[in-house]
C-alpha cells in the first residue's frame, strides 16, 4: 500500500468512525423530545450520551485536518466550493453542542424546550448536509482545471447527494432508537424499541436503494461491490433482530450498516476525492491532491502511535459507562429541591416546583456542576 | 472590487477570521489555565480531604466544561475557516500546516474531549485516583492542542523546515523537527501557556472575590473569618490558589514575551518596528510609553513621555542595540519581494502591544497587593480589593487579544512571512455575498452566545452563593453523578 492509499483508507476510517459514532448521538438528539413523556425521561435520554458525544464529534474534527494535511487540494476545493453549507453545518453543530450543556441549566420550562428544539433540529441537519456533502464527491461536481468550484448553492443540491443526506439521516435516527433501547429501561426502552421498529423498514428500503444507486454512480462495472452488498444485508439484519427485540445484537447491526454505507461512497470514489462533472480529467485524486511523501510519513507515523491509543480510551469510556439509564433517576425530589426560587412549575409534574424549604444550593447537585 | 477573491471579499474575509479567532481565543486561554487551576483543587482535595476543596473543584469545573463546549464548537469554526474563505493558502501549504493541526485533533483533542466526559459523569463510577486522572488527562489535552496550533501559526510567522516543490512552486514539509523547535514557536508556545495561567488565575480570582463579597454582604460582618467555624470562608481557600500561580504566571510571561520580542526582531523586523512606530533606524533606541500620531501616513510621532535604551533592550536584549526603522525596512523589501507595501498597521501595532504590556503591568500589580493583603490576614476583609478583582477579570482578557493584535497583524501583508500575501491568499471560488452570510452568521451567532453565557454564569454563581451546607455532610455526598 503507499502512502497516499493510507491516507485515503485513514481518512475513510475517520468518516466511517464518526458517522458510527456521531451517528447514534445525532439519532437521540433528534428522538430524546419524542421518546420521552416528560421531563426526567428526556433526561435521561440525553444523558446516555452525554459522556460520550463530545468525544465522538472530534472524529469530524480529526477528519477534516486529516484531509488539510494530507490531501490539501481536497480540504481546499471542498470546503470552498460546500461554503453555504457547511456555514449551516456549523451553525447545526454549534446549537447543537450548546444545547447539550444549556438546557438541564434552568428548571424553566420554556428554556428547556426551547434547547429541546434546537437539539432536535440541529442533530437532524447535521448528518443530512454531511451525506449531502459525501454524496457530492462521488456523484461530481462541476470543478474546472485548477481544481476550483465553479458551481453554487444549489449545485450540491442534485438528486443522489439528497437521497444520501435523507438516507443517513433515516439510518441515523435507526441507529439512534437501538442505542436508545440498548442503554435505557422500563418505558423509554419500550418506546424507544417502538421507534426503532417503526424506523427500520423504510431505512431496510433507503439502504437498499442508496447502494444501488452508489453503485451506478461510482460507474464501476456491473460487478457488485461487496461494501455495498453487506450494508444491505446489514440494514436487513438490523431490521430483523429490532423485531426480535435483540437489543445488542441489532445495535452491532445497525453499527455495520452505517459503516458499509459510508465505506460504499469511498470504495466507489477510490481513486477519487472529488469527482469532476465539468471534464473526468479534472477530478481531484489521491495523486493529484496529495501533501508531499515526507509530510505523509510524518503523518503516518504519528497517526500509527496515536490512533490505536484514542481507540483505547474511547473503547474504555463505553465501558465505564455501559449501565442503562432509568428515568426514574432523574425524578423529583433530588430535581427540585436544588432549583430553590429558580425552579418554576414544570407543568408535566403536577405539584413540582414548589421550593424546598431547606434547598441547600450545593451538596448532592443532581445536575451535578449545575 | 467585489468578485469573488476581490478587495472586498479579502477584507471581509479578513474580519471574519479575526473576529471569530479573538472569540474563539476568549475561551482557549480559560480552559488551559482552568483545567490546570480544577486539577491543583482536585489534587488538594484528594490529599487532605477537605470537603470545601470538592466543592470548589465541582463549582469551578462546571466553568471549565461550559468553556470547553463554546471552545469547541468555535474551533470547529477556525478549522473550517482554513478551506472556507482562505483556499489558496490551504492548497499552497497545507502540506505543512495541515500535519500540526491533524496532529492536534489526534493527539490532543481526544484526548480532552474523551477524558472531560470520563471525568464530569464518572464521578460515582471511578475510583477516585482514576477520576483524578481524567482531570489531568485533560490539561494534558489542552496543553498539547495549544503546542501544535502554536507550532502551526509560528511556521506562518518564520516559515522552517520545508523547501520549495519546482514542480509545483509549493514549500514542502522536510524537516518536522525544525517546526516543532522552531524558536518563535519555542518562546511563544511558552509565552501562550503563561498568559493562559493568568487569564485562569483572573477568572478564579475574581469569581472567589465576587463570592467573598456576596457572603460578607449577606451576613453583614467583614467576613474574615466564618462566624461559625472560624475558618476562613471556601472561597478564600480558591482566591489564595488563584494568586499564588497568577503573580508568577505573570511575570514569566513578562520576561518571555521580552524574549519573544527579541525574536521577532531578528525574522520579522518589521512587526517590531511598528509596535514601536519607529520610522528611522535609531541606535539606541528609546521606548515611548504614549505618543500622538505616528500612523502610516505621519512618519513624525510626538513622543509624549519616553525612556532611554528601553526599546533596544526590548528589541536586542543589549543597551545600546540598533533597531533598523520601517522607512529602511520598506525599501529593503522591495527590492527583496517587488513592489508593494510592506508596513503592518503601525496604529495596531503600537497600542497593542502598550494595551498588552500596561494590562499585564495592572494585573501584576494586582496580583501583588492581594499576596500582601493574604500575609496580613485581610484580604477576605478588603472590600476595595475584592471588589476591583472582580472587573479586573477583563484586564487577562484585553491583554490576550492585545496580543495576538500584535501578532498577526505585525506579519501583515503576509499571511507567510515571505512566501505568500494575505491577499494571494483568499478562496477564489467564493463570492461577496457568501462571506457576508457567513460572517453575519457566526457574529450573531457568537453574539447570542455570548449573552446566554453571561447570563447562565451570574445566575449560576448567584445559585451557588447561597448558604453552606450544614458541618453534618460528608465528601460522600457531594459525589453524585454528574447529568445534563
Amino acid at each position: 500500500m503507499t502512502l497516499v492509499e493510507f491516507w485515503f483508507l485513514v481518512i475513510a476510517l475517520l468518516w466511517t468512525g464518526f458517522f458510527v459514532l456521531e451517528g447514534f448521538d445525532f439519532g437521540v438528539g433528534m428522538l430524546h423530545a419524542v421518546v420521552a413523556r416528560d421531563e426526567a425521561g428526556r433526561r435521561a435520554a440525553v444523558n446516555t450520551i452525554g459522556p460520550l458525544w463530545d468525544g465522538n464529534e472530534v472524529w469530524l474534527v480529526v477528519a477534516g485536518a486529516a484531509m488539510f494535511a494530507a490531501f490539501p487540494d481536497w480540504y481546499a476545493t471542498m470546503f470552498s466550493g460546500f461554503y453555504l453549507a457547511l456555514v449551516i453545518l456549523l451553525l447545526a453543530l454549534i446549537v447543537r453542542g450548546i444545547s447539550f450543556e444549556y438546557r438541564g441549566k434552568s428548571a424553566s420550562a420554556r428554556w428547556r424546550h426551547t434547547w429541546d428544539v434546537l437539539m432536535t433540529a440541529g442533530s437532524l441537519v447535521a448528518p443530512l448536509l454531511i451525506g449531502v456533502a459525501l454524496g457530492d464527491l462521488l456523484h461530481g461536481l462541476p470543478i474546472d482545471k485548477a481544481g476550483e468550484y465553479t458551481g453554487n448553492f444549489v449545485t450540491l443540491l442534485q438528486p443522489y447527494a439528497l437521497y444520501t443526506g435523507v438516507t443517513l439521516v433515516v439510518l441515523c435516527l435507526l441507529h439512534g432508537a437501538t442505542f436508545l433501547a440498548l442503554k435505557t429501561t422500563g418505558e423509554l426502552r419500550e418506546r424507544s424499541g417502538r421507534i426503532a421498529r417503526g424506523v427500520a423498514p423504510p431505512a431496510a428500503l433507503l439502504v437498499v436503494g442508496f447502494a444501488i444507486w452508489t453503485h451506478v454512480t461510482g460507474g464501476k462495472g456491473v460487478l457488485p461491490n461487496p461494501v455495498e452488498v453487506l450494508a444491505i444485508l446489514a440494514v436487513l439484519a438490523a431490521a430483523w433482530l429490532i423485531s426480535a427485540h435483540r437489543e445488542g445484537w441489532a445495535f452491532a447491526a445497525t453499527t455495520l450498516a452505517m459503516a458499509t454505507c459510508i465505506l460504499s461512497i469511498f470504495t466507489e470514489l477510490y481513486p477519487r476525492v472529488m469527482v469532476s462533472s465539468t471534464n473526468p480529467a479534472y477530478s481531484l485524486t489521491i495523486n493529484n491532491a496529495a501533501s508531499g511523501s515526507y509530510a505523509l510519513k510524518v503523518m503516518t507515523v504519528v497517526v500509527i502511535i496515536f490512533f490505536p491509543l484514542v481507540l483505547l480510551y474511547q473503547a474504555w469510556t463505553y465501558y465505564v459507562f455501559r449501565q442503562r439509564l432509568s428515568p426514574g433517576d432523574f425524578r423529583p425530589p433530588a430535581l427540585l429541591t436544588r432549583q430553590g426560587p429558580l425552579a418554576k412549575p414544570d407543568g408535566r409534574t403536577p405539584g413540582a416546583g414548589k421550593p424546598s424549604p431547606a434547598g441547600p444550593a450545593s451538596a448532592a447537585d443532581p445536575e451535578g456542576l449545575g | 472590487m467585489t468578485g469573488p477573491g476581490g478587495p472586498m471579499t479579502l477584507d471581509l474575509a479578513r474580519w471574519q477570521f479575526a473576529l471569530t479567532s479573538i472569540n474563539h481565543f476568549f475561551f482557549v486561554p480559560v480552559t488551559i489555565g482552568l483545567a490546570f487551576l480544577t486539577a491543583l483543587l482536585q489534587t488538594t482535595w484528594h490529599r487532605r480531604k477537605n470537603p470545601e476543596y470538592l466543592r470548589l473543584t465541582r463549582f469551578f469545573g462546571t466553568l471549565l466544561v461550559i468553556n470547553v463546549a463554546i471552545g469547541v464548537v468555535t474551533g470547529l469554526v477556525q478549522e473550517f475557516e482554513f478551506g472556507m474563505n482562505w483556499s489558496a493558502y490551504s492548497r499552497l501549504v497545507g502540506d505543512i500546516f495541515g500535519a500540526p493541526l491533524a496532529m492536534e485533533g489526534l493527539a490532543a483533542f481526544f484526548l480532552e474531549s474523551t477524558f472531560l466526559g470520563l471525568w464530569l459523569f464518572g464521578w460515582d463510577k471511578l475510583s477516585r485516583r482514576v477520576h483524578l486522572l481524567c482531570i489531568w488527562l485533560v490539561a494534558l489535552g489542552a496543553v498539547l492542542s495549544a503546542a501544535f496550533i502554536m507550532a502551526a501559526n509560528s511556521w506562518m510567522q518564520h516559515p522552517v523546515g520545508y523547501a520549495i516543490n519546482h514542480k509545483t512552486g509549493k514549500p514542502q514539509l522536510n524537516n518536522i523537527w525544525a517546526v516543532l523547535t522552531n524558536p518563535v514557536f519555542l518562546w511563544g508556545y511558552t509565552h501562550v501557556l503563561l498568559a493562559s495561567l493568568v487569564t485562569g488565575a483572573a477568572v478564579m480570582l475574581a469569581v472567589s472575590a465576587w463570592q467573598l463579597r456576596q457572603q460578607a454582604r449577606a451576613r453583614g460582618t467583614d467576613g474574615a473569618q466564618d462566624a461559625a467555624s472560624g475558618q476562613p470562608p471556601m472561597f478564600a481557600r480558591s482566591a489564595q490558589l488563584s494568586l499564588v500561580v497568577l503573580v508568577p504566571a505573570i511575570i514569566l510571561a513578562m520576561f518571555v514575551g521580552s524574549e519573544l520580542g527579541v525574536i521577532e526582531a531578528r525574522y520579522q523586523p518589521m512587526k517590531i518596528a511598528a509596535a514601536e512606530a519607529q520610522w528611522t533606524t535609531c541606535q539606541p533606541c528609546s521606548f515611548s510609553l504614549i505618543q500622538i500620531g505616528g500612523g502610516n501616513n505621519d512618519h513624525t510621532p510626538t513622543q509624549i513621555l519616553a525612556i532611554p535604551h528601553l526599546l533596544s533592550l526590548l528589541a536586542t536584549n543589549s543597551w545600546n542595540g540598533k533597531v533598523i526603522g520601517l522607512s529602511p525596512l520598506q525599501s529593503q523589501y522591495q527590492k527583496q519581494f517587488g513592489p508593494g507595501y510592506y508596513v503592518p498597521n503601525v496604529f495596531i501595532q503600537y497600542w497593542s502591544m502598550r494595551l498588552m504590556a500596561y494590562s499585564a503591568g495592572l494585573m501584576f500589580l494586582l496580583g501583588l497587593w492581594g499576596l500582601w493583603l493574604i500575609r496580613r490576614k485581610k484580604m477576605t476583609g478588603s472590600r476595595w480589593f475584592l471588589g476591583i478583582a472582580v472587573w479586573a477579570v477583563i484586564l487577562p482578557f484585553v491583554m490576550n487579544t492585545a496580543g495576538w493584535l500584535l501578532t498577526e497583524s505585525g506579519r501583515q501583508p503576509w499571511i507567510v512571512q515571505g512566501i505568500m500575501l494575505t491577499k494571494n491568499a483568499v478562496s477564489p471560488s467564493v463570492g461577496l455575498a457568501s462571506v457576508i452570510t457567513s460572517l453575519t452568521v457566526f457574529v450573531a451567532a457568537y453574539l447570542t452566545l455570548a449573552i446566554v453565557d453571561l447570563m447562565l454564569m451570574i445566575r449560576y454563581a448567584r445559585k451557588e452563593a447561597g448558604p453552606e451546607p450544614a458541618p453534618g455532610d460528608g465528601a460522600d455526598d457531594l459525589v453524585t453523578a454528574v447529568r445534563y
